[in-house]
C-alpha cells in the first residue's frame, strides 16, 4: 500500500506539449480517476506513473520511493491495459501467476494467489483454457486478475471497460469497485467516461489539454464545476451555461433575476439540466421547446431561450412537445457562476 | 460456367504449368533410365520405372560430401540470417531512430548489386583473409542475400504482436530482454522458423556464390553444376530432382507461416 505524489510532471513530443506541469497527490488506499476527452494527456500522465514513458522534467513519487528513473518493473505497480493485453501462449493460470514467477515466489504460495485472484473475478472455471477461448469480458477480468495476483501497492487501469459492450461494462464496473474496495489498493484508473468516473472513484481528476482543470469528489466536480470546460464534460446532457447581462450585481434576462458576483457586464450562468423547475405562468425564463426527447426516467427537452440553446430534464410526465413554450425557473442555489471570458467559476 | 470461375481455371492451370510440369519432367528423366530420356512421346509414368540412375548417381565420387557441405553451408546462413535479421527487424518494428528509412532501403539495397560483379573482388578478399573455398566463406555470402528478407519479415512479425503485451510484461517484472525472451520470442516462434527454413532454401538453391568462391569445397549445386555438365543426360536429371526435392518439402512444411508473413492470408 502507498500513496503517490506527482510533482510539477511534464512531457513534450517534439513541439508539442502533452503534459504541463501537472502535480498531484494521491493517497494510500485512494481511487482516483483521470477523466477527460481524448487527447488530454490522461494516458500519457499515467504511463509515466508506470515508467512506460519518460517525463520531460518532474517526480514520480510512490510511498516514499522516488521511482522517476526506475524502469516498470521495479515500480512495485500493476497495470490493466485497455486491449487487455493478456499473454496469448499462457493459459490463464500462467497469465494470472506472471508477475508471482517473475517474483521468484515459491509454487505453493503461486497457487494460492493465483486461486485468490481468481476466485475475487470469478474465472475459476478457466483457469486452464487459453486466452484465445474467451470472451472480451472474461479476458478483461484475466487482466483484472493478473494485476491482483501480485498485490500491487498501486493499480493502474487505462480505460479498461471501454472495449467491453454496454451492459457487461455496467456489471463489471460495479463488481471492480467492490473488489478494489476489498483490497484497498491505491488505484488510478483513466476513463473518458464520466459516468464511470463518478460511480467509482473517490476522487476525480478532470483533465483537459494536458492540464488537471479540477481535482475534487465526484459530486463536488458535478454540482461546483470549476471551468466551463468541466461543467460541459461531466454529466449528461452536459451543464448549460447562458449568457446574461449584469447591471448592479444582479443578472437578469427575461423575467428571471439573480445575485451574482463578478463585476464584468455580462456573465453565464451554469446550471444543470434537472436543476430548473417548468414553472408555467411565473417569472423566469422564456423556454421555446424544439426537441423533446422521452427517455424513461426523465424528459429531454432541447429548445432555446432567447437564442441560447439549452437542454432541460423535465418530468417524463410533463406533456410538453415540440413547439410548446414554458417558463423556467432556475433552482438559484445550484447555479454556478462563470467568468464568460475565462470559463472560471467565480466565487459565490 | 461463368468469367469468374474460368479465370480462376486457367490461373490454376498457367500455375500448374509453370512450376508442377517441369518438376514432373524432371522427375520423369531421373527415374526412367538411359533409353527413357529420349523416348517420345512422353510417357505419363515411366513404365521401367527405375532407381538405377540415382543410385549410380549417389554413388559418384563427391556428391556425399558435396551435399554434406551444402547442408553446413545452409546451416551457418540460416543461423547467421536469423541472429542477425532478428535484432534487426525488431529495432525496424518497436524503435524509432534516426534514418529508419534510410536503414529500411539500404537494407533492400543489399540485393540490388547483382552477384556477377561483387563475384570478382569478393574473390579477391575472401583469399586475402582466408575465407576463399570455406563452407563459412560461402555461408557469409548466403547470409548477405538472405538477410534482407530476414530482416524484414521478421520486423512485420514483431510488429504484428501488440506492444501492450511486451509493456505488460515490464510492469509484471521483466526487464526489457526478459520480455522478449518470456513473451515476444514464443509468439515470433513459428514464424521465426519459417523465415529460417526460407533462409537455409535461399542458401540451398543458390549456385553462383558457391560456384566462384569454392574448387575443392563444393557445395551440391556448385559441385553438380560442374560434375553434370559432362554426365548423361539422365543422371542430370538424377541430380536436378535430388537438389529440387528438399527445398520444395521445405516450403511445402512452412507454407502456412509464409502465407501469413506475406499477408496473404490467416487460413
Amino acid at each position: 500500500m502507498a500513496g503517490i505524489l506527482i510533482d510539477r510532471i511534464r512531457k513534450t513530443f517534439g513541439a508539442a506539449t502533452a503534459l504541463s506541469e501537472i502535480s498531484l497527490e494521491i493517497a494510500d488506499g485512494e481511487f482516483l480517476a483521470l477523466l477527460g476527452p481524448s487527447g488530454c494527456g490522461k494516458t500519457t500522465l499515467l504511463r509515466i506513473i508506470a515508467g512506460l514513458e519518460t517525463q520531460t522534467s518532474g517526480r514520480v513519487v510512490i510511498g516514499d520511493r522516488d521511482v522517476s528513473a526506475l524502469p516498470p518493473k521495479d515500480r512495485g505497480l500493476a497495470m490493466v491495459f485497455q486491449n487487455y493485453a493478456v499473454f496469448p501462449h499462457m493459459t490463464v493460470f500462467e497469465n494470472v501467476a506472471f508477475g508471482l514467477r517473475m517474483q521468484k515466489v515459491d509454487e505453493a504460495t503461486i497457487k494460492r494467489e493465483v486461486e485468490r485472484a481468481a476466485a475475487l473475478l470469478h474465472i475459476e472455471p478457466y483457469l486452464e483454457r487459453y486466452p484465445a477461448k474467451l470472451s472480451g469480458g472474461q479476458r478483461q477480468r484475466v487482466a483484472v486478475a493478473r494485476a491482483l495476483a501480485v498485490r500491487p501497492a498501486v493499480l493502474l487501469m487505462d480505460e479498461p471497460l471501454s472495449n467491453l459492450d454496454a451492459l457487461l461494462r455496467l456489471e463489471m464496473r460495479s463488481e471492480l469497485k467492490g473488489v478494489l474496495q476489498q483490497s484497498g489498493t491505491t488505484t488510478i484508473y483513466v476513463t473518458h467516461d464520466q459516468t464511470e468516473a463518478m460511480g467509482l472513484a473517490d476522487r476525480i481528476a478532470v483533465m483537459h489539454g494536458g492540464v488537471i482543470e479540477q481535482i475534487g469528489a465526484p459530486q463536488m466536480i458535478y454540482e461546483r464545476p470549476a471551468t466551463k470546460f468541466v461543467g460541459g464534460f461531466v454529466g449528461s446532457p452536459p451543464m448549460n451555461f447562458i449568457r446574461m447581462p449584469v447591471e448592479a450585481g444582479r443578472a437578469a434576462l427575461d423575467g428571471f433575476a439573480a445575485h451574482c458576483p463578478g463585476s464584468g457586464r455580462d456573465i453565464l450562468c451554469g446550471i444543470r439540466p434537472e436543476d430548473m423547475r417548468l414553472a408555467p405562468g411565473g417569472d423566469g425564463l422564456a423556454f421555446r421547446v424544439m426537441v423533446a426527447e422521452p427517455l424513461g426516467s426523465t424528459l429531454l427537452l432541447t429548445g432555446k431561450v432567447q437564442d441560447q440553446l439549452i437542454r432541460v430534464a423535465a418530468r417524463p410526465d410533463a406533456g410538453l412537445k415540440a413547439g410548446d413554450t414554458i417558463t423556467l425557473e432556475p433552482e438559484t442555489r445550484r447555479i454556478v457562476w462563470l467568468d464568460p471570458e475565462t470559463g472560471r467559476a467565480l466565487g459565490a | 460456367m461463368n468469367a469468374r470461375r474460368l479465370l480462376y481455371i486457367t490461373g490454376v492451370v498457367a500455375l500448374i504449368a509453370w512450376i508442377i510440369v517441369p518438376i514432373y519432367l524432371i522427375a520423369l528423366g531421373a527415374f526412367s533410365g538411359r533409353a527413357g530420356v529420349f523416348r517420345w512421346p512422353k510417357s505419363l509414368w515411366p513404365g521401367d520405372a527405375t532407381f538405377a540412375a540415382m543410385q549410380v548417381f549417389l554413388q559418384v565420387e563427391g556428391v556425399w560430401k558435396a551435399a554434406l557441405n551444402s547442408v553446413i553451408v545452409a546451416g551457418l546462413c540460416m543461423l547467421f540470417s536469423v541472429l542477425l535479421g532478428a535484432p534487426a527487424g525488431y529495432a525496424l518494428a518497436r524503435f524509432s531512430f534516426r534514418g529508419q528509412t534510410a536503414y529500411r532501403l539500404l537494407i533492400v539495397l543489399t540485393r540490388a548489386f547483382p552477384l556477377a560483379i561483387l563475384a570478382l573482388p569478393l574473390t579477391v578478399n575472401f583469399i586475402r583473409v582466408g575465407l576463399y573455398d570455406t563452407t563459412l566463406g560461402v555461408a557469409l555470402v548466403h547470409t548477405a542475400l538472405a538477410f534482407p528478407f530476414a530482416a524484414l519479415v521478421s520486423s512485420s512479425l514483431f510488429m504484428g504482436i501488440p506492444r501492450e503485451l511486451e509493456e505488460a510484461a515490464w510492469v509484471f517484472g521483466c526487464s526489457r530482454f526478459q520480455a522478449f525472451m518470456k513473451v515476444v520470442l514464443p509468439l515470433a516462434l513459428p514464424g521465426l522458423a519459417a523465415t529460417a527454413i526460407f533462409a537455409f532454401v535461399i542458401s540451398w538453391n543458390e549456385v553462383f556464390a558457391a560456384a566462384v568462391l569454392t574448387v575443392r569445397e563444393r557445395t551440391l549445386t556448385a559441385y553438380l553444376l560442374t560434375v553434370l555438365s559432362e554426365s548423361p543426360l539422365h543422371f542430370r536429371f538424377a541430380g536436378g530432382f535430388l537438389l529440387i526435392v528438399p527445398s520444395v518439402l521445405f516450403i511445402f512444411a512452412v507454407r502456412k507461416y509464409l502465407f501469413a508473413m506475406w499477408g496473404i492470408s490467416n487460413r
